[in-house]
């Protein structure tokens, strides 16, 4: 009987702290957004973490969609082949990037790049006093570190998974062509055919929510480092699985209230 | 009570020549968690004079001064500055206290995503008080008064060795010109002579300013170079007050053993055994 109480009263603490954590990264992004509305609104460093963020992340971004769309039409050629439905490579691959795998990985990338990059930035900031250095400075520690981290990656993320889908789709093409024998304008009437407005907004919708996760965890696990060095590795790890599984659970949801009839 | 808790009563009670302190603690208390690491500091700071918090590693001198810039909430205790109770300050008037006081960080805390200049001129340029065309030279003009050349301005923070970072930092602290400016150990981690150059660079700017300042230090000689007044903390609470002048021969017996480096004396170090 003991055991059980135990038992029960470590899930109701593990539930509470839970509870409690959520309630304070809602708080902390209700006040970051709430700066973009009083100004001063510090532009420069929404620059700074704009290009960071929209720019410097390309490469990775344009490698991991060009190989996925590559390795979709490869592999769906594989499996359709044996229903002799292969003309429905192309619908498959337009429809998985633009609704699912475009957003997603891209969103997976930056969250290992840019998210990392935050807790890292901030968290070191805090352990070595520059937070509290701001606020001596008349300066509004989040308004300066957090509001411009959280509209970069909101904003920048679309743009990014624009790039994505196009390079996605790209990849399928290539493979199709290239190595399935597809004639080229077929393959794309097929995708044109297939696509709908709603398949890109919903993927683009995901990519502007994912990038406000990124930059919303990233800021808050370095915002609350402590500890020195270790702490701030920790805060960098913490920041990279936090995102990366509300990225997948919010993926779902985003899916549901899109697509569910 | 001790004699030394005694003196440390009398010596806060006695008005100095100001009868309103620019800065008045009583019974400042603030624990972490079950470590009580303030407790009960009472301490008057006069305007326009110099004063110098000693103790040791971890006795919360760093604490005292972060509960008074508000980084810190104390438990209990008033904090009055000018005579007015800070914690009854609207967000207003608080950032505009804020806005009047200067601050040099134990380490610097220089921003490191930032150029030397822009760190200097940070305050004034979040103030709006100057234009980022202007902030060069202001940088420049600030930067030769703690004796660095213009050419540091476009630096970055990591490029300087540690004496130039403190130089840094204190240009920082005293660009905006504060009236009231807090140093967190300026000489900590430098050699001898550069603590003196920097001891003079805070003398001379408290001086052309006519600020208020507080500072934190363990080293005695700067003390006696910085100090207009002293006050010892041990164990979170104020155990005397006296002139900075003739620290070593004050005749408390903990003050004189902390001023003169005996392993001996009324101070114990919390060894584990
Ligand atoms: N933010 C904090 N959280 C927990 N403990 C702290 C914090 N800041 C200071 N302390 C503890 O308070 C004590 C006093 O610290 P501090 O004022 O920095 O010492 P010092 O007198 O050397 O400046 C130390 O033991 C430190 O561990
Ligand atoms: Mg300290």
């Amino acid at each position: 009987m003991n055991r059980f109480l135990d038992a029960l009263a470590l899930i109701g603490r593990g539930l509470i702290g839970a509870c409690r954590t959520l309630g304070d990264v809602a708080i902390f992004a209700a006040v970051g957004v709430s700066h973009l509305l009083r100004p001063p609104f510090h532009f420069r460093q929404f620059w700074r973490h704009f290009v960071e963020i929209a720019y410097f992340s390309l490469p990775v971004v344009a490698l991991t969609a060009l190989f996925t769309g590559m390795v979709l039409a490869l592999q769906s050629f594989t499996g359709f082949s044996r229903f002799n439905a292969e003309s429905a490579i192309a619908s498959v691959v337009v429809l998985s990037v633009t609704r699912e795998l475009g957003p997603v990985l891209a969103a997976l990338m930056v969250a290992g790049r840019i998210g990392a990059a935050m807790a890292a930035e901030i968290g070191t900031m805090r352990v070595t006093d520059q937070v509290d250095a701001l606020t001596t400075l008349s300066t509004d520690p989040m308004k300066y570190l957090v509001t411009p981290r959280l509209l970069a990656a909101t904003l920048a993320m679309p743009l990014l998974v624009i790039v994505a889908n196009i390079l996605g789709v790209l990849g399928g093409f290539l493979i199709g062509t290239v190595k399935l024998g597809f004639v080229a304008q077929t393959y794309l009437d097929n995708t044109w055919d297939v696509l709908e407005v709603m398949d890109v907004v919903s993927g683009l919708v995901k990519a502007a929510v994912f990038g406000f996760v990124i930059a919303l965890m990233g800021s808050w696990c370095g915002y609350n480092s402590k500890g020195g060095a270790q702490g701030v590795g920790q805060a960098t790890t913490a920041a990279v699985v936090a995102s990366s599984i509300l990225i997948l659970a919010l993926d779902y949801v985003i899916t549901e209230a899109f697509f569910s009839r | 009570m001790t004699p030394s808790d005694r003196e440390a009563e009398r010596s806060v009670n006695q008005p100095g020549s100001n009868p309103t302190p620019k800065i008045r603690l009583r019974g400042l208390t603030k624990s972490f968690g079950a470590k009580r690491v303030l407790d009960g500091v009472d301490l008057d700071v006069r305007a326009g004079h110099s004063m110098v918090l000693l103790g040791g590693s971890g006795s919360g001198k760093s604490v005292t001064i972060k509960c008074i810039l508000g980084l810190i909430t104390p438990d209990e205790g008033l904090i009055e500055v000018d005579g007015q109770d800070i914690a009854k300050l609207s967000r207003r008037d608080r950032a505009a206290l804020r806005d009047r006081i200067g601050m040099l960080f134990q380490n610097g805390a220089l921003f490191d995503s930032l150029p030397v200049w822009e760190n200097v001129c940070f305050k004034l340029l979040a103030q709006k008080r100057i234009t980022r065309a202007a902030a060069r030279d202001k940088a420049a003009e600030v930067l030769a008064q703690v004796g660095l050349a213009a050419s540091v301005g476009d630096l970055s923070p990591a490029e300087l060795s540690g004496g130039m970072q403190k130089r840094v930092a204190l240009a920082r602290a005293v660009a905006a010109q504060p009236d009231i400016i807090f140093f967190d150990e300026p000489t900590t981690g430098l050699d001898p002579i550069m603590g003196a150059v920097i001891d003079g660079l805070i003398v001379d700017c408290v001086e052309r300013l006519g600020a208020t300042a507080f500072s934190i230090t363990h080293d005695m000689a700067s003390a006696r170079r910085i100090g207009d007044d002293a006050a010892m903390i041990h164990k979170g609470k104020i155990v005397w007050t006296g002139s900075a002048e003739n620290l070593g021969e004050t005749g408390n017996a903990m003050v004189d053993q902390f001023a003169r480096g005996e392993r001996e004396g009324p101070i114990q170090m919390e060894l584990r055994k």
